[in-house]
């Protein structure tokens, strides 16, 4: 089949690379590029495992074409922590005990980037809705929406609600 | 919970964070779908469009002129081989591909091989099967009629399309306590099938080394070890040879009893590396996930209760009809072909029981996994649990109170039930009390007799289950005959960091985290220092997996034991170097120090270091322990769960309001991970309760076959759940424990249903099956007349 070349930035970095115009961001970034801390768990775009960061959007990495994000940037989960180290969310969600089998975890942080974009300081309703794209079949959600709210209160600096503080002063 | 051990050790008790998740927020978990090999090669399946149908001719010559196919692999090859069929779990067949007839819609036909992902999915397109549909059967009812055409005419002399009949209890004694009783109460409870729907589909890597002669098989399984085993066993005539066998079960998203059967796509994958010398990946989508494997339930049950005019319960009697799909696949332990269904007469006490079931054979795909369920005990206490609320409803008294004056009371533990158990202990009422007290019952039977007053919906459901894990003592548990032990085998290193590994294989259940507390709980090693390993069976001891919330009571146990063995192995050494004798030391996690000379001690660590460095002569040298765990019974974790919802009279939207469990699983690990696995149980729950149910028409056409129309609950449909527990400790599990992570999807649905049918039984509503959906409640509603014009 015939293929394209596109330039993708993945994290920071930048390659080029001949693709068959079929081919998926997702299986882009998983196959061809290797990084595959970003997951497959549906082929109906309803799951979320696969959402990255488009040019700072978060879109469902399979429902897009890899030639679609020629000439953009490319954020994933393996690009959240910097030297300084874990992102917030990254922290709350471990802090909150947010995750289970972890396989929705990295779409779900890609997703809560955006949301704490968009609203610095979401209501635990806003931020329900705001990750309703996106699908966990471990945690019954309880401890995503406060890893959401642990990573707003690092981020705007505003005090953490006081259920999240006991849960973190628990034990380390 | 008062905890034994200092938070640096980290023992039971200490809600310490998971030292898992490092890799998993990070991008760096290992999935089977992230391995890449080189040379690996990619297998997609070619899968059938009817439900029932004669193959009568594959073509692949189109599929095979595709640059880059390889091989297209059909049951006609297999069958050269002898592996065109394999034994399920439960000793029947399953095709692994056909080699003349399709028995359900989206049945495996043909197995692509190529050197990519997308070039497979293109030889599946292309290969041209020639089919001729037959009439299937869909209802286990017409399945079992006398005049239903055979469906599994492979199996010489079978005559009709009952798979097994299977009965306990005491008939005769039912009967007649039936007969006599002043009130008895009946409804027809059906349980749909449903998907578990773990965000991670099935897949695996099958790596046949042909110079070897070793296949490593890298496969989503929650039992590597019985996967070998029967791998073995199957494969033994073509060359693999269980030494030559190596399943790794890597980072798993999620299992739920899905990932216990073996299903054709693994085997598929086996077979293609094994002929073609080259690793292959088969990783299913979500569609073929939903459409052909993981499913459970599918339970229609007949429930009777005979009850005194006061509401004393005096027995129970339930004729289930249930629907295995084509062939008998369930993941039950081999002499309990309906599971721990036995359970139904659940936390009440009453000597009259009797429980009878015909399996029956449809045009369904495989069925009766035990999704977050220990083997069939949730069809057993939706059923209990509705039928309480049903008595409570016939004789006008509060369910909470006929609930209270039925328990088993506390003082009556170790308690015989009338189907055979010998439930360990349980205190049922403080558990109901507790939830009640949270939840404010008293106060919300009244609003709600204030809303009836003005025309509004509202109900409180409550369910006091009582759950059975933890298979099982060797006596009565095994599967395929290997008894359903489990293992640990400890390794403490010369500066007293310790390996762990076990039989068992987490999925999401915090293995890595839990075990290494039990560790450190016994010997005083930091859980930090004690590094947990699972799902290789080259290198972890043998076990039967983790399933049926048995990980904590099997393999915890054996972890337990493993390290008192070295306890005791450290008392000796401690005494060789204080120069004292055994009984002169006490033990506290970490040291042993010399009664009445505290100053004189020796820490686990010097211990260790001594073990490889100056042991006693005559002593083993080393610090290793290994345990195999035959539990002396099960655990019967329980508890109280309060469900509120208000109704909207015109939509017929559901809403809940709370939903507080209770929940008592013995002594406690982690509270942390605890009351995550209860969260998530409880979305669990309200998924069956509420949203999910595969429904197929009469042509056996699955009509929600993908997640675009299988409702699996968002962050916006779970409410807040709100969580307390009591604690009554296993008498005699080593550690107290029971464990969890069945008991909220096992307890949330019938919560959830009593609640719905609590708002609209004034208007005359008995029962209602689950998934109890906005339209089924604005149809009652506007049946009754009860619905509100917009």
């Amino acid at each position: 089949m015939a293929t394209k070349p596109i330039k993708v930035t993945l994290n920071g970095t930048e390659h080029s690379l001949e693709v068959e115009p079929r081919l998926l961001l997702v299986h882009l970034i998983r196959e061809n590029l290797s990084m595959t801390g970003t997951h497959i768990g549906c082929d109906t775009s309803n799951c979320g495992a696969c959402t990255i960061l488009l040019n700072g959007k978060s879109v469902k990495s399979c429902t897009v074409l890899a030639v679609q994000a020629n000439g953009k940037e490319v954020t994933t989960i393996e690009g959240m922590a910097t030297a300084e180290g874990l992102h917030p969310l990254q922290e709350g969600f471990r802090e909150m005990h947010g995750l289970q089998c972890g396989f929705c975890t990295p779409g779900m942080i890609m997703r809560a980037t955006e949301l704490l974009k968009q609203n610095t300081n979401p209501t635990e309703d806003e931020i329900r809705w705001g990750i309703s794209g996106n699908l966990c079949r471990c945690t019954g959600y309880n401890n995503i929406v406060k890893a959401i709210q642990y990573a707003a209160s690092k981020l705007n600096g505003t005090e953490m609600p006081a259920e999240l503080k006991e849960e973190v002063s628990a034990e380390e | 919970m008062g905890c034994k051990t200092s938070r640096e050790i980290g023992g039971m008790g200490h809600p310490i964070k998971r030292k898992e998740d490092a890799r998993f927020i990070q991008g760096k978990g290992k999935y089977v779908d992230d391995i890449k090999l080189p040379g690996m090669l990619y297998l997609d399946i070619v899968r059938s469009p009817y439900a029932y149908a004669k193959i009568k001719n594959i073509n692949i010559d189109k599929a095979m002129a595709i640059p880059g196919v390889l091989a297209v692999i059909t049951g006609k090859d297999l069958e050269k081989y002898n592996l065109h069929w394999m034994p399920t779990l439960m000793s029947d067949t399953q095709m692994v591909l056909p080699t003349d007839t399709v028995m359900y819609q989206s049945q495996e036909v043909a197995a692509v091989i190529a050197t990519s992902r997308y070039v497979a999915a293109d030889g599946v397109e292309a290969v041209e099967v020639d089919y001729e549909p037959m009439k299937p059967i869909m209802r286990p009812k017409k399945a079992l009629e006398p005049d239903a055409p055979v469906l599994r005419s492979d199996k010489e002399g079978k005559k009709d399309n009952l798979i097994w009949h299977w009965e306990t209890g005491d008939r005769d004694g039912t009967e007649k306590v039936f007969q006599n009783a002043d009130v008895v109460v009946k409804e027809q409870i059906y349980i749909p099938r449903i998907h578990v729907v773990s965000i991670e589909t099935c897949g695996c890597v099958a790596d046949f080394d042909k110079v070897e002669g070793k296949l490593t098989l890298y496969m989503t399984t929650q039992a590597p070890h019985a996967i070998r085993t029967v791998l073995a066993l199957v494969a033994g005539h073509v060359g693999l040879s269980e030494e030559k066998i190596r399943v790794i079960s890597p980072d798993i998203g999620g299992g739920f009893g899905g990932k216990v059967p073996v299903y054709p796509g693994y085997v598929c994958a086996v077979a293609a590396s094994v002929l073609i010398g080259q690793p292959v990946k088969w990783i299913e989508d979500r569609t073929e996930n939903l459409q052909a494997d993981s499913f459970a339930r599918d339970y229609d049950m007949t429930c009777e209760l005979a009850a005194n005019k006061n509401g004393k319960i005096q027995a129970l009697r339930i004729k289930t009809l249930a629907d295995h799909g084509y062939t008998d696949a369930a993941a039950n332990p081999s002499k309990f072909p309906a599971g721990m269904f036995s359970i139904c007469t659940g936390s009440y006490d009453f000597d009259t029981a009797f429980t009878e079931m015909d399996a029956a054979y449809t045009n369904k795909p495989p069925g009766g996994v035990a999704y977050r369920c220990s083997f069939r005990v949730t069809e057993a206490a939706h059923a209990i649990e509705r039928m309480v609320d049903r008595l409570a409803l016939e004789i006008g008294k509060d369910p909470a109170q006929l609930r209270m004056e039925n328990f088993i009371k506390k003082d009556q533990f170790p308690y015989q039930s009338a189907l055979g158990w010998e439930y360990d202990s349980g205190d049922y009422h403080r558990a109901l009390e507790k939830a009640m007290d949270i939840i404010g019952y008293d106060d919300l039977r009244k609003e709600q007799a204030e809303k009836r007053k003005n025309g509004e919906l509202m109900g409180i459901g409550i369910c006091s289950f009582t759950e059975i894990v933890g298979a099982g003592p060797s006596k009565d548990f095994d599967i395929l005959g290997i008894k359903m032990f489990d293992s640990c085998e400890i390794r403490v290193h010369p500066t007293g960091k310790a390996i762990a590994r076990f039989g068992t294989k987490s999925q999401g259940q915090g293995h890595e985290t839990t075990y290494a507390q039990i560790i450190a709980e016994e010997l005083g090693i930091p859980a930090q220092h004690i590094q947990v390993e699972e799902g290789d069976t080259d290198t972890a001891p043998y076990g039967l997996g983790t399933y049926a919330s048995r990980s904590t009571p099997t393999a915890g146990a054996a972890a337990a034991k493993a390290a008192r063995k070295l306890r005791k192995k450290a008392r000796k050494i401690a005494a060789h170097l204080l120069e004292v004798s055994e009984e002169d030391l006490e033990w506290e996690p970490g040291k042993f120090s010399v009664k009445g000379a505290p100053e004189k001690a020796k820490t686990i660590q010097e211990i260790v270091f001594a073990s490889y460095t100056n042991h006693p002569q005559g002593m083993e040298a080393g610090f290793e322990a290994t345990h195999y765990y035959d539990p002396p019974n099960l655990t019967f974790p329980f508890g109280s769960y309060i469900c509120v919802v208000d109704i909207d009279r015109s939509t017929g939207e559901i809403k809940i309001r709370r939903f507080i469990a209770v929940d008592d699983c013995g002594n406690i690990i982690n509270p942390m991970i605890v009351e995550g696995q209860i969260h998530g149980g409880l979305t669990q729950g309200l998924a069956p309760a509420m949203y999910e149910e595969l429904i197929y028409d009469d042509e056996g056409n699955i009509l929600n076959g993908s997640l675009m129309d299988y409702l699996v609950p968002t962050a916006v449909e779970s409410p807040k759940w709100e969580t307390a527990k009591t604690i009554t400790p296993s008498p005699h599990h080593p550690i107290g424990a029971k464990g969890v992570g069945e008991s909220p999807t096992v307890g949330a649905p019938p919560a959830i249903a009593n609640a719905i049918i609590d708002a609209l039984s004034h208007l005359g509503v008995q029962h209602m099956d689950i998934p109890i959906t906005p339209y089924k409640v604005w149809k009652v509603l506007n049946e009754k007349g009860a619905a509100l014009e917009v």
